[in-house]
């Protein structure tokens, strides 16, 4: 029921805590029909330039109310090429995909490559995912080969992916790969990897598992051993993707705190998702990654505007954070 | 650029009353610049709820709505197990309360004819109804509905209006359900931010048939809104889908109750 027709409502207005200011009248005394519109419209072309889809005029204006920490590099994390197996996706020509995250100021994305789920011959997989990023990426993508410790010879593939392919990390994926974190094989994956200092991405999940196709149900990796694995590799990094609907979040801290572990925040749900991740891990655990192009690009940069953060949290989760991944600790 | 949210909830959202977790949607929704949420159910909710537990549910969005009557619409939830009790809390809600539509979630499957006299009294007061569906790899709730079936439901009621809660979250297939059904449009909220959602919801429905939802609080807005935001459609689509087309579907009983906007 609209006030305009009931009795009248005082018109309240929230910060951005939510906490229930004066009414705006009251506030300002002058927040007329026309300032709130302009407001409202600069809220919604900020959130749109957010995403690219304003002409660049627009975006400028938007820009006005946005924090300049919203500016500087942008690192995702977490990106895939190639073709996902059950639908062509409106961005996987990888000329595309760059150009996408291009316009929405991603300065380093971290590649693994979609064909890595299935396929046997990983190595062919490897080698056309650093071609594909050195030729179509222009300085942007950063390949992260797929290693999979069930297949005979799997070290010959992580030595290529470091010495060959020049990697600063690698992808895996348990669940299609079939094996849990609590095999052998991959202890003595993260020790080579850790020998090599290479990062370790392990995607918890492609997709969610009641949307899967009836012949392919692939449950989320179970990483619940991985605290106890960590606590002994001091030198591990780790970057959880895709984690949301599989880790529970008394698990967070826990793994956390066991060693060099990364968050995603492809998955991260609910309102002002990434701002309650940050109550339960440390701030400087916190990477951006879109999971595109499986999933539309803007859902993740949208959550960075949808909790309230402050500038220095915003600049190391947008790239600090992942930089220091890749660079520092190594 | 108008944004209405067509669905949210209280649940998911800090907050020991309804009025403190509107506050908080509301202060999430400024961030992301929507006008409009249409909130539904509880504080806490229940999949059967017997007919003193909608109306507690329904009590709680009718004061989460008190103080906001210009920022929300209330939809009333009800249970199809319990067709009198729901008919009378649609009277309470939407023809005497300020509400303005109807949700059904999974008490029963919406194909059954136990809904025949809820979708008609609604229908008789220009009330949407928004039926939550999915379609579950994993198996679907004893009484949760499909669009197939919902697709039944619409040709039984050509007159109703009716929306398809998630598009049965595995949207490949509840778009395919739902093409032929002109009364159903689908909301894209409520399921992870896959691309091409939106594009094939645009191409098979027409962009008038796709409405932007959150299902926030258990959603985050900005996910959701990625779908739109997202998505390689027109200017003009995207406008519809994020506000003009649930106006539309809720103007005929806003003017009913008088309201003007």
């Amino acid at each position: 029921m609209n006030s305009e027709v009931r009795s009248p409502k005082p018109e309240r207005s929230s910060n951005s805590e939510g906490r229930r200011s004066e009414p705006a009248s009251r506030v300002s005394g002058h927040l007329d029909g026309s300032r709130r519109d302009f407001l409202r419209v600069t809220t919604v072309l900020a959130a749109a330039a957010a995403s690219g889809l304003v002409a660049e005029n627009e975006a400028a204006l938007a820009q006005g109310t946005a924090s300049s920490s919203r500016k500087g590099p942008l690192v995702d994390t977490n990106i895939t090429l190639s073709r996902w197996p059950e639908r062509r996706l409106p961005l996987d020509e990888t000329k595309a995909l760059v150009a996408k995250l291009r316009s929405q100021g991603v300065t380093e994305a971290w590649a693994g490559s979609f064909d890595g789920l299935l396929h046997k011959d990983i190595a062919s997989v490897n080698a056309r995912l650093a071609a594909e990023c050195h030729k179509e990426g222009r300085g942007m993508l950063v390949p992260f080969g797929s290693v999979n410790p069930t297949l005979p010879d799997w070290e010959e593939d992580l030595r290529r992916c470091h010495e060959e392919h020049h990697m600063p990390g690698i992808r895996l994926h348990p669940n299609y790969h079939r094996y849990q974190l609590d095999d052998p094989r991959f202890a003595k994956l993260l020790d080579l990897a850790g020998e090599r200092k290479l990062i370790v991405q392990l995607a918890v999940s492609m997709e969610d598992e009641r949307m899967q196709h009836p012949l392919m149900q692939v449950p989320h990796v179970d990483v619940k051993p991985l605290a106890v694995l960590l606590e002994s590799r001091p030198g591990s990094r780790i970057v959880l993707l895709n984690w949301g609907r599989a880790v529970k979040s008394d698990q967070l801290p826990k793994l956390a705190g066991a060693g060099h572990v990364f968050f995603d925040i492809a998955s991260v749900e609910g309102v002002g998702g990434v701002a309650n991740l940050l109550k339960q891990v440390p701030d400087d655990r916190v990477v951006f990654g879109s999971q595109a192009p499986f999933f539309y690009f803007e859902s993740a940069l949208l959550k960075l505007k949808e909790s309230p953060l402050t500038d220095p949290h915003l600049a190391a989760i947008r790239a600090g954070n992942a930089q220091r991944c890749r660079h520092a600790i190594a | 650029m108008m944004i209405w949210d067509a669905h949210c909830h209280l649940s998911g959202v800090p907050g020991r009353t309804p009025d403190e977790r509107m506050q908080q949607l509301i202060g999430y929704a400024d961030r992301m610049g929507i006008e409009r949420l249409c909130v539904f159910m509880g504080m806490t909710w229940s999949y059967d709820p017997s007919p003193e537990d909608m109306r507690r549910q329904n009590d709680d969005v009718l004061a989460a709505l008190e103080n906001w009557h210009d920022r929300a619409f209330g939809f009333v939830y009800l249970n199809p197990n319990h067709v009198e009790a729901s008919l009378a809390e649609l009277d309470r809600c939407v023809r005497d309360g300020p509400m303005v539509g109807v949700k059904l979630w999974v008490a029963r499957h919406c194909n059954t004819l136990e809904l025949d006299p809820i979708v008609a009294r609604a229908t008789a007061l220009k009330a949407p109804v928004l039926q939550h569906t999915y379609i579950k790899a994993t198996g679907n709730l004893p009484g949760e509905s499909t669009p197939m079936e919902l697709a039944e439901l619409a040709r039984r009621h050509p007159e109703a209006v009716l929306i398809c809660a998630h598009t049965g979250a595995d949207w490949e297939v509840g778009i395919r359900a739902l093409r032929g059904c002109k009364n159903v449009s689908v909301d894209l909220c409520g399921f992870d931010p896959t691309a091409g959602v939106t594009e094939m919801a645009v191409r098979e429905l027409g962009a008038e048939r796709v409405l932007y939802g959150s299902d926030a609080g258990s959603r985050s807005f900005a996910s959701q809104l990625g779908k739109v935001l997202g998505a390689d459609i027109p200017a003009s689509a995207r406008k519809l889908i994020l506000g003009e087309n649930f106006k539309r579907l809720l103007m005929p009983i806003l003017r009913q109750k008088g309201v003007r906007l």
